[in-house]
């Protein structure tokens, strides 16, 4: 008898917990986010902290700065005029959805491909850069192509599309899921794996930072990034598509891409102008 | 919250499986090394003494996660290479063994210094009187303790999700992000941990009801 009081109070505080998590107070849906961010003359970024180039923590002074970061800055002053202030977040490949679902976030700007996969979830605006997927190996590695993988072992990072994409060329190839990039570049180093993959953005970045290593071949697919919003945020979604379309028709997009881009070596800047 | 388990079952249980393995292999180690820690830890020697102070207090007050990056990123780097799987779990193994030789330490201080003696005087070695007289009384009064460490120990485990060991929480962390049904898919994990840890629970209240 001991034993079933045991097991009911066990059920009952599973039951509880999954009711807590079910009823927020307001929900999100029924919220107009841009017209929140309007008021609170904010609008909160999730960005990526560990990503040369396109958003990354600068040691020194604690801000993130990146290629994304600078866009989102001049995408908030776009939408929210001269005053408006962006406010940044750092996510990761993971926690970037459930964080804009509960609210933490009001849009994702974190190198996430626009895919029918996470349309479930979410949506995106229009596309604000076109990447493509590569690899990254060591030099003289004999991983000369993304088919060369079949039977070696490649590292990517968990919530990122790129595992998946792998599995279409070489099918045979064994993945493992890191956490983030910086983990997953270490352990490349250690020999874990024998190629990184990833979108060509960021491993141009880790092969600047890390001489030895380099982008190996073309690009493999085309992974257009989208900004992310919430499901029923119709308002944010049009915003953020005609702040795009400005910012591109100034030029502001065009310095942007040179000043971050400019310079990576085996990465033409060129092909990503607008 | 059925059917992400129904699609996903077979990388639930690929992760469960890996979950098991790693937490029984780390189990007997642990209960191993930490046993013979504990012993050091009182013996007369002196250099055997500061062997077993030195270890517990080095990895008892290191995080676990330091411990387990460190097999995975570093060691390969420079001695041997291992997968995340090994580097998880031996890493596992030496911080909840730190834990036990503290916990067992504390049972072989409670039984009488009388026992030890006695057991001396009637012409036992030390290792025998420690073996056959002290340890078994020390593991009896330590029970309740050692059962805490082991649930620990299965917990913990989920740090191999860190170093792509392929358990509960990193099959967890693929298929979160791959459905983003984050809250359903962490559910099911937490479910399947207690399907571990709570027959350990029962199991050693039942070997406390039993022995002690």
């Amino acid at each position: 008898m001991k034993k079933f009081k045991y097991l009911a109070i066990l059920i009952m505080s599973l039951l509880l917990a999954v009711v807590t998590v079910g009823c927020g107070s307001k929900p999100l849906s029924q919220q107009d986010v841009l017209q929140n961010a309007k008021d609170a003359n904010t609008l909160t970024w999730g960005v990526k902290a560990d990503t040369k180039l396109m958003g990354l923590i600068d040691v020194n002074d604690g801000q993130p700065k990146g290629f994304e970061i600078d866009m989102a800055k001049a995408l908030t002053k776009k939408i929210l005029g001269k005053n408006g202030k962006a406010k940044f977040v750092t996510v990761t490949s993971q926690s970037r959805i459930p964080l804009l679902k509960n609210g933490n976030i009001d849009a994702i700007m974190a190198t996430m491909t626009i895919n029918a996969e996470r349309k479930k979830a979410i949506d995106f605006s229009d596309s604000y850069f076109d990447a493509g997927q590569a690899i990254l190996v060591k030099d003289g590695s004999p991983v000369k192509k993304v088919q060369d993988l079949n039977n070696k072992t490649v590292i990517g990072v968990v919530g990122s599309n790129s595992v998946q994409n792998v599995k279409k060329y070489a099918p045979k190839a064994k993945v493992l899921q890191l956490q983030d990039y910086a983990q997953a570049l270490v352990a490349l180093k250690s020999g874990q794996g024998d190629a990184l993959t990833t979108d060509n953005v960021i491993l141009g970045g880790m092969a600047v930072e890390n001489p030895g290593y380099r982008v190996q071949g073309k690009a493999f697919t085309t992974e257009p990034y989208g900004i992310g919003v919430n499901k029923g945020q119709p308002h944010l979604r049009k915003a953020l598509n005609k702040a795009i379309k400005e910012v591109e028709a100034d030029g502001t997009y065009n310095k942007l891409i040179k000043k971050w881009f400019g310079d990576v070596p085996g990465f033409n800047y060129r092909e990503v102008l607008r | 919250m059925i059917t992400l388990l129904r699609t996903y079952w077979s990388t639930f249980l690929t992760g469960f499986g890996w979950t098991i393995l790693s937490s029984c292999i780390a189990l007997v180690a642990s209960l191993l090394i930490g046993s013979i820690m504990a012993v050091f830890e009182v013996v007369p020697n002196k250099t055997l003494r500061t062997i077993g102070t030195v270890y517990v207090e080095i990895f008892r007050n290191i995080p676990l996660l330091v411990i387990v990056s460190f097999f995975y990123l570093v060691i390969p780097m420079y001695v041997v290479k291992i997968n995340g799987f090994t580097a998880g779990t031996i890493g596992l193994t030496i911080y909840t063994s730190a834990f036990i030789a503290e916990t067992v330490r504390s049972g072989i201080k409670s039984i009488n210094i009388g026992q030890m003696e006695a057991s001396r005087a009637m012409g036992m070695k030390y290792v025998q009187a420690m073996r056959f007289i002290v340890l078994p009384q020390a593991f009896k009064v330590v029970i309740p303790p050692l059962g805490n460490q082991f649930i620990n120990l299965v917990k913990n485990s989920s740090v191999l999700a860190f170093v792509a060991g392929f358990d509960l929480m990193y099959q967890g962390n693929a298929i979160a992000s791959q459905t983003f049904a984050t809250v359903n898919t962490y559910l099911i994990v937490g479910a399947f941990y207690l399907v571990i840890t709570l027959p350990i629970s029962y199991y050693m209240r039942h070997l406390e009801k039993r022995l002690a």
